[in-house]
């Protein structure tokens, strides 16, 4: 193949890696802390996109036309809003169900996700019709050959493995972080250490959903356009990419992302209807689950029986 | 016990099934948004205090001890509502829908409430018994009865496709293997040209011997039986046989044994029962049941396109499960009915409905957890507690 489609085609491939990582990312947190997935984070992603939709709407109304100011502001008020929302879930329905069977936690999560679907839907103006997203970040681009290599696409890839890279920073090395993974690790003990578990597990969803927000601003930036319904497939694949990492690792997280990712851009390249890129790529998911059944990276095994 | 304290319960059962089959018929027929108000009121509380009175626990015992005349005796009623409602075509429409519906969930219930397999591909089934059909109703001769078992079989085959990696995992993993399903058979129907693309396909009605579904029978000067009789006739006999199939199957040691594997794999495989076999038998039983229920489906609604068969789709189905009560068969039929008929009913609030049902759910989740109808022990000798 030509080298500067293949670049190209991997370019795509790297930036919707990046987005789909930081989704995965959200749904292994979770999973290390309570044991739980958390299925309204697709959807969360989108209600972060629109989120920063409405500030910049916001920010124009009041006359200032600033792109560095407006995707400061995007970003800060999707991640704030977000965490927020993510918190007050933990809270309110995911704490509440901690007793309950694993299939319950699903289906009220879900039932989550639909509830803000239809919320964004029905109370967004004009929400169930797709909504233009503002081009912040620079649209020029440098040629290589037949490669171009646009702006954006490199500022989100970079921006968005910044944001992974903190996260990991972060969990590895300050207290915060160290009491998240002490909880992930054994519950009982670090609240027998006097860690307060409650407050652990609010920070983890609020941490976990501010990451989502971010992947619903970057998908918007890259598309320029936000859909109310595009949740869905992002958490199903956000959720993909954490599980064929293997649920609870962080690093499987990413791995997950670029491996969807790349299966999905090889499936568009392969076959004639490029429609058939998802059953390939999911249907790739199941053969992996099918080799490793607890995913690439697989949990450490702590069986109590 | 007494015989008087017998013949009270029966009495007591009658009128409860009168009062369901009034109630069902009633709810059906509202149109007015204040009726279907009150009447979802009303169910909340008669639920609530047949709980709290004890008066359900009783009914149950009532039905357990007669199991063959409790379901001809539901079956009987609901017949007799169908041939009440002989000319409404919507209520016939969603009673077949409901008790449709309700077949599926209990394929789903053996999947989900008996051998613990997560199954979110429902609606996948659904739909393969549903295109199968189509396909083999349009391009062959073959019976009509062989079309709707050959659609059933279908899902139980293309689910064989999934056991393997539903075997080798556990829990939420396993849970994504169903998910990936989902999400990959409706993108396939979407793509796919032979099967009619997002247009989707005509499907035939049903011809069951010599009997076909969709002609009309006149009534009189101007009056008429709606064809959907006949299909929710068939469908209510259908789940009638689902019902006591799965009911059979959970009383007799399958049943122990899917339990066995459910509750803990480990010391299952201890006593020796073998985990993929029962695991396997669940799965295609249950997908099979689905695609039959698909299957009638289609050929009722003439007309199928994937987007019945999303991922959300499948949700509402496993909320039906849930909902009904984990593992009780039973508990199906009026958790199909709120969620099928409800949203449809709730004209006034369309634009909200799915945001209310989302609502509900999560509430009925916090706050009562296993659902409608709980499952309840197993009872080998009925009344041996009391006796």
């Amino acid at each position: 193949m030509d080298p500067g489609l293949l670049g190209q085609y991997l370019l795509n491939g790297l930036v919707l890696g990046v987005i789909y990582a930081m989704v995965a990312v959200g749904f292994t947190l979770f999973f290390g802390v309570l044991d739980v997935i958390k299925f309204s984070h697709g959807d969360v992603v989108m209600a972060g996109a629109f989120v920063g939709l409405a500030a910049y709407a916001g920010l124009e109304h009041l006359g200032l036309h600033s792109p560095l100011l407006a995707l400061a502001l995007i970003v800060t008020a999707a991640t704030a809003a977000m965490a927020l929302f993510g918190a007050a879930a933990a809270r309110y329905l995911v704490l509440p169900l901690r007793g309950a069977p694993p299939l319950n936690t699903l289906l009220a999560t879900l039932m989550l996700g639909l509830a803000l679907r239809e919320a964004v839907r029905l109370f967004y103006p004009n929400g169930s019709n797709p909504k233009p997203f503002p081009r912040l970040l620079p649209v020029e681009a440098i040629d290589i050959g037949n490669f171009t290599l646009r702006y954006d696409s490199a500022i989100i890839v970079l921006g968005g493995l910044a944001a992974i890279f903190a996260l990991h920073i972060f969990i590895t090395r300050s207290r915060l972080g160290l009491a998240i993974r002490a909880v992930a690790q054994d519950a009982e003990t670090a609240r027998v250490m006097g860690i307060d578990f409650r407050a652990v597990v609010l920070a983890t969803f609020a941490l976990g959903s501010a990451l989502a927000a971010l992947a619903g601003v970057a998908n918007g930036l890259y598309y320029s356009e936000v859909n109310f319904s595009m949740g869905l497939l992002l958490g199903v694949i956000g959720f993909s990419c954490a599980v064929v990492g293997g649920l609870g690792s962080v690093l499987g997280a990413i791995l997950g992302g670029f491996l969807f990712a790349a299966l999905q851009t090889a499936g568009a390249v392969w076959f004639a209807v490029p429609a058939y890129k998802d059953v390939f790529a999911f249907a790739a998911v199941i053969l992996v689950m099918a080799w490793k059944p607890t995913g690439l990276i697989s949990e450490t095994p702590a069986e109590r029986v | 016990m007494s015989k008087r304290a017998a013949r009270i319960d029966i009495a007591l059962a009658l009128a409860a099934l009168a009062g369901c089959a009034l109630f069902t018929g009633l709810f059906l027929r509202a149109e007015a948004q204040w009726e279907i108000a009150v009447l979802a009121v009303l169910l909340a509380a008669t639920l609530y205090a047949a709980g709290r009175s004890g008066v359900a626990a009783r009914l149950e015992a009532t039905g357990a001890a007669h199991p063959r005349a409790a379901s001809l005796a539901a079956g009987a009623a609901m017949l007799l509502l169908v041939a009440l409602l002989h000319s409404s075509h919507f209520a016939l429409l969603m009673m077949a829908t409901v008790a449709l519906f309700a077949t599926a969930c209990m394929g789903l219930t053996l999947q989900f409430g008996y051998a613990g397999i997560t199954n979110f591909a429902g609606a996948a089934f659904f739909g393969i018994g549903g295109y199968t059909t189509a396909v083999l109703a349009t391009h062959t001769g073959v019976p009509h009865l062989l079309v709707l078992l050959a659609g059933g079989a279908m899902a139980g085959l293309i689910g064989s496709l999934l056991i393997l990696p539903i075997l080798r995992t556990r829990g939420h993993y396993a849970a994504l293997v169903t998910i990936a399903f989902a999400v990959l058979f409706k993108t396939f129907l979407e793509v796919n040209d032979a099967l009619g693309g997002p247009q989707g396909l005509k499907v035939p009605g049903l011809e069951l011997f010599g009997w076909a579904f969709n002609r009309r029978i006149p009534l009189g000067e101007d009056r008429e039986i709606s064809f959907f009789a006949s299909y929710a006739a068939l469908s209510i006999v259908l789940a009638l046989l689902a019902y006591s199939l799965v009911k059979r199957v959970e009383r007799s040691w399958l049943g122990l044994s899917l339990d066995a594997v459910r509750v803990d794999e480990t010391a299952a495989a201890c006593f020796g029962i073998d985990i993929a076999r029962w695991k396997i038998l669940a799965f295609t039983l249950g997908n099979f049941l689905v695609g039959l229920a698909g299957g009638i489906y289609a050929m009722m609604l003439g007309y199928i396109a994937p987007t019945s068969f999303t991922f959300g789709d499948s949700l509402i189905m496993v909320s039906i499960v849930i909902l009904g009560g984990l593992g009780n068969p039973l508990g199906v039929i009026p958790a199909a009915l709120l969620v099928v008929v409800l949203p449809e009913k709730l004209q006034l609030i369309q634009e909200y409905r799915f945001l209310l049902f989302a609502v509900v759910v999560m509430l009925i989740l916090v706050f009562r957890p296993d659902g409608l109808l709980p499952r309840r022990m197993r009872e080998y000798f009925a009344g041996w507690k009391r006796a």
